[in-house]
């Protein structure tokens, strides 16, 4: 078994047309119901969507003093939306898995590996 | 009989043609016991130092593929050994995700078992780029040299080297499974497979050395058919590259230059080829799933049996077409559908289908305008599309044809 993580990447500005409150209901529940097939699944290990980019603080070392910034670290347009860490035995099985993320919330998912942990 | 005709004598020359002949079945075997390409690849390529030392002492071994497999596990056991005993770490073989059937947990289910099919499927999964794919592909199952595979693409042999350790890294890292895909996994898993081998069969086309990847081409299909007998598709990528194969000497002047269907030598055409194609097609037709290679491989068995090209039935040709339409609507389709409608009802009704299709950056797309221009003696039409279709020609042979036929029209 491997951990992957499943993000969620959105573009900013680029609102795909918004949902109406019966489609939102909807894809929220979509949501749900991966989660519990995740979970009973074995291959939940977290996941959650995040406040929009403007929520964000960076952190950073600055001449050996901690320095604060307000703000998204990425100047970029494209952000993470939210992300999910599953276990899966192979790439294949965690792309299974990612495709029935984009089909739940309609953004593109990047799939990334977990380096293995040197048990 | 003498000692000579008992013991041939293998040069190196010939002991590295027998072992890259062999030897893409061992690395695939060596991959599933080992779980890491690296290691097999470096085993059997330490097997191959022991062949050339040997086999022209010793002769060429009964089973030279079983040799190979044989040595180079035992060579890549006595490294893990020596590595492991040094580290203390031998479970770190099992990386990519090894077979279960070796681990004693119940065999996978997919049809067929065989390693270079796992190594096919792992070479062509859908997560690795289609260069990458087709890199990993000749390199490891067609036993390719980089600088070999990087020569057919025409890229630095740096630059090849890295896509492959890229791809290979990615597929450790991101396991990618080594495993022949379950059923119904298979159609969408398959597409690749087929595009790579119909891929690396264009490369050796197109480039002027390279009937080495044509003959790769055919020989992954054939292994892909035996291996996989009852998907129609991969039989319908044999027969057409088999029937393509089989034309293949005539399609070039010596001077490089191109020569058109119509004016190939058909003398020339391999008739071996052409009847292990055919029977190929026929076999299609009984099973009735027709798909877009079986379909081009028949258009391609009309064309082997026509004579001459006065005696193409071209209207089986247009109704071939019109089914390739159906399954695979692409533009490139489509004008070759045109094409073939402009050989039973005239250049002016497939001009007319021609001028729908929005190929504009596409050279076939011009040379096929100038031709039809040209029957119907619209020639300064005809000179100007010749024009554009050599400039967009992606060889210097097309180049040249296309800047003929535009000489040609202004001629007349």
């Amino acid at each position: 078994m491997a951990q992957y993580l499943l993000s969620v990447h959105s573009v900013e500005g680029e609102i795909d047309t918004p949902m109406t409150d019966e489609e939102m209901q909807q894809s929220w529940k979509q949501i749900q119901v991966l989660n519990e097939e995740l979970k009973s699944a074995g291959a939940w290990v977290f996941g959650g969507a995040l406040h929009d980019p403007d929520t964000a603080t960076v952190v950073r070392m600055s001449d050996g003093e901690v320095l604060t910034t307000d703000g998204p670290f990425a100047e970029s347009k494209e952000h993470l939306g939210g992300f999910y860490i599953i276990e899966a035995e192979d790439l294949d099985a965690a792309i299974a898995w990612a495709s029935k993320t984009t089909a739940c919330v309609m953004k593109p998912i990047e799939v990334r590996p977990f380096r293995q942990s040197e048990a | 009989m003498n000692d000579a005709d008992a013991a041939p004598q293998l040069d190196a020359a010939e002991v590295g043609r027998i072992f890259r002949e062999e030897s893409g079945r061992s690395v695939a075997t060596l991959i599933r016991v080992f779980g890491d390409i690296d290691i097999a690849e470096d085993a059997v390529q330490e097997a191959f130092a022991v062949a050339l030392r040997s086999w022209p002492r010793a002769g060429l071994p009964p089973n030279p593929g079983g040799w190979i497999t044989t040595t180079a596990r035992n060579r890549a056991i006595d490294r893990l050994r020596r590595e492991s005993r040094r580290r203390e770490l031998s479970s770190e073989v099992a990386l990519l995700s090894p077979a279960r059937d070796d681990a004693g947990i119940p065999e996978e289910m997919g049809p067929v078992q065989d390693d270079r099919l796992r190594l096919i499927f792992t070479c062509c999964n859908p997560a690795l780029s289609t260069e990458a794919q087709v890199a990993l592909t000749l390199r490891l199952l067609c036993q390719l040299t980089t600088g070999e595979v990087a020569r057919a693409f025409l890229v630095a042999e740096p630059t090849m080297a890295q896509r492959l350790a890229r791809a290979k890294r990615k597929i450790k890292a991101a396991r990618i499974p080594y495993r022949v895909p379950e059923d119904h996994e298979l159609p969408g898993r398959l597409r690749p497979v087929l595009a790579v081998v119909y891929l690396v069969y264009n490369a050796g086309l197109s480039s002027p050395a390279g009937s080495g990847l044509c003959s790769e081409a055919i020989r992954l299909a054939r292994i892909l058919a035996a291996l996989m007998p009852d998907e129609p598709e991969v039989a319908g990528l044999l027969a057409l590259l088999l029937l393509t194969e089989s034309r293949r000497a005539t399609r070039t002047r010596p001077d490089g230059s191109l020569v058109v269907l119509g004016e190939q030598d058909r003398t020339r055409w391999d008739r071996v080829m052409i009847e292990e194609g055919q029977a190929i097609v026929r076999r299609c037709l009984l099973r009735n799933q027709p798909g877009p290679y079986q379909l081009q491989a028949a258009i391609n068995a009309v064309h082997a049996d026509a004579p001459t090209v006065e005696q193409t039935d071209w209207s089986q040709i247009v109704a071939l077409y019109n089914q390739l339409l159906a399954i695979a609507p692409t533009p490139v389709v489509a004008l070759n559908h045109a094409i073939a409608i402009g050989e039973v009802q005239g250049p002016a009704a497939a001009l007319a289908l021609v001028d729908e299709l929005d190929l504009d950056n596409y050279h076939a797309f011009h040379a096929t305008r100038a031709d039809l221009l040209r029957r119907l003696g619209r020639d300064s039409d005809a000179t100007s599309a010749y024009e554009r279709a050599a400039a967009m020609a992606p060889t210097d042979a097309e180049r040249d044809f296309l800047r003929r036929g535009g000489r040609a029209s202004r001629g007349r």
